[in-house]
């Protein structure tokens, strides 16, 4: 598979511009949270998904975030697997994408958004995929806040009983969630690597915006033991007024804000 | 009922390799242990953990597997509720979620183990089967449903061990979604559902030797409600009551009442449940059932009244 670092900076940056784009049909959108994670989906579908002999993607992409679903169907637009049309009605009467990702919808494989529900669903899914002898690897995007909730360890734990393999997570570490930075609203929940290395999972951390890193941390696993990248983000990279900024949590720019953040992604 | 489960799920698997069990540390006996010897990838244990005992049976689902969850159903179904109610209904994955155990048959030990509302909380979720067989021979037939005709997810109460035979003699055969007529008389009719329809068995003895003539009902599914065998029943006898071992709201007898409302039903009506308070008394499954009003003597007095 060749991949093209420079290809992924323009398609990413292409993304975010058309995530504004959509930002302004809509009264408000997870746009941060989202762009924290467009370069580690990017990898994932362009640098690491196999696909059949009849084009179709063999691995499969589970967004356990899913409040960034506008990411995904941003990329599934670009892949020609959702329409335009689909992103006109986004989150409007008649149209099939809401502000989460629904089992059924083309390119979308588990119903999620409500968080820490992804790593059960990986897990039986590889454990399936050994059970009918599938060669199949389970790319899962999760936030860092959804590693609170006790059900992604009891996964975890799981999968490393299990002996499965197949598992590439990436964990969108931008250190911010609601009330603020993780590392001072909830300084337990440091160290992450320690943690998922005592579960019995491989684990690395890289620049979660560098697509050339990320591939290559993904690459370089021993694939013996279930993987988890730390990726290494910026909640709202790409905005200068975005970054970091916790209010762009859950928000659609104005005109005047959504004119400044197109101009700061000319490139 | 649980030996007769692990049996059916045994002959299931040996016919169809998409057939698997998760635990949460407790596991059925009877064919169980030759499943997970001639089955180990398709037996899981998840340890105490039951929101990752539903979260990969939806995994094993979405590949297309049928599996069968099993544990002792207050953990089964509240413990992973939001598992249940996203990862299974939200996506109606063909995957049963097996509460053994329920109702209040854990009696001695205390209110954490009794699951006395999971008919409500079970069938307030779209896309959600209820089933309840009576005994194990209806469970036979519920659980191979499940295993082969079910297309999106169920919650299966069941009772515990050496439950008797109730239906061996009956005419209806099971069919998910139908009342069912264990006996048919024409004076008092007892629609009831599980285990306890054992003890409406034996309130139908007694008030025949008293000189009724009583139908008792088997209402396995609870959901899809059989509206229409319901009706029916309301309409031919001039007495109806429900037994359920549950709390009133969200049961069966709040279900057949509303039925009756719509029908404008004229028969007597009477729904004998679980009281709304969770039990603090200690004693066999009878007595904590009787504590209740839950008794044969109990309801066929008040039913001759």
């Amino acid at each position: 598979m060749t991949f093209s670092h420079v290809d992924s900076v323009l398609r990413c940056r292409n993304y975010r511009r058309r995530i504004l784009e959509v930002s302004q049909q809509v009264p408000a959108l997870h746009i941060a949270g989202t762009f924290s994670t467009l370069e580690m989906m990017d990898s994932a579908y362009f640098g690491m998904m196999r696909h059949g002999s009849d084009g179709v993607q063999s691995d499969t992409f589970i967004l356990s975030k899913g409040h960034a679903a506008i990411g995904q169907y941003i990329i599934l637009e670009h892949m020609g697997v959702l329409s335009r049309a689909d992103l006109d009605l986004y989150c409007k009467p008649g149209g099939r994408l809401g502000g989460h990702p629904d089992y059924g919808i083309p390119g979308i494989n588990a119903s999620t958004g409500s968080l820490a529900h992804g790593m059960g669903l990986a897990v039986g899914m590889a454990q399936a995929d050994r059970i009918m002898g599938m060669d199949r690897n389970i790319f899962l995007l999760m936030s860092d806040g959804e590693l609170q909730e006790g059900s992604v360890w009891e996964s975890m734990m799981m999968a490393s009983n299990l002996g499965v393999r197949s598992i590439v997570g990436f964990l969108d570490h931008n250190g911010f969630q609601s009330f603020g930075r993780t590392k001072e609203n909830h300084p337990s929940f440091y160290p992450i690597k320690e943690k998922v290395e005592a579960f019995g999972w491989e684990c690395a951390s890289v620049d979660g915006h560098d697509s050339s890193a990320i591939i290559e941390a993904v690459e370089n696993r021993s694939a013996e033991r279930p993987f988890l990248l730390i990726g290494n983000t910026v909640k709202g990279r790409g905005v200068s007024f975005m970054e970091n900024e916790p209010i762009w949590h859950f928000r659609s720019p104005n005109l005047a804000e959504f004119s400044q953040a197109m101009s700061e992604l000319m490139g | 009922m649980r030996n007769k489960f692990a049996d059916t799920v045994y002959e299931m698997a040996l016919e169809d390799e998409r057939i698997c069990v998760l635990v949460a540390d407790i596991s059925p006996a009877g064919s169980m242990t030759q499943f997970r010897n001639e089955f180990p990838a398709r037996f899981i244990n998840c340890g105490v953990a039951e929101q990752s005992m539903i979260g990969i049976a939806a995994g094993l689902a979405l590949r297309g597997m049928r599996p069968f969850c099993y544990t002792i159903a207050t953990f089964a179904l509240y413990r992973p509720f939001e598992m249940v109610r996203i990862d299974l209904c939200y996506q109606n994955l063909a995957v049963t979620v097996v509460g053994m155990g329920a109702g209040v048959i854990y009696s001695s030990l205390g209110g954490t183990h009794h699951s006395m509302e999971d008919i409500a909380v079970a069938s307030a979720i779209p896309n959600m089967t209820v089933l309840a067989p009576c005994d194990p021979a209806e469970m036979r037939q519920a659980t191979r449903w499940c295993g082969t005709v079910s297309s999106g997810p169920v919650y299966m109460r069941l009772g515990k061990a050496g439950e008797p035979d109730l239906t061996a003699n009956t005419p209806q055969p099971f069919q998910v979604g139908k009342v069912r007529y264990l006996t048919q008389g024409r004076d008092i009719a007892i629609l009831s559902y599980g285990i306890l329809t054992g003890m409406a068995m034996e309130i139908c003895e007694r008030l025949t030797a008293q000189g009724w003539s009583v139908s008792i009902l088997s209402c396995h599914t609870l959901k899809p409600l059989d509206g229409a065998g319901i009706r029916q029943v309301l309409g031919s006898h001039k007495q109806v009551a429900v037994i359920e071992e549950h709390v009133p709201h969200g049961g069966l007898g709040s279900r057949v009442k509303e039925i009756a409302w719509d029908m404008k039903a004229s028969c007597r009506l009477d729904c004998f449940s679980l009281k709304d308070e969770f039990i603090h008394f200690y004693g066999t499954h009878s007595e904590l059932l009787a504590v209740h009003g839950l008794s044969v003597s109990a309801i066929c007095d008040n039913l001759t009244n």
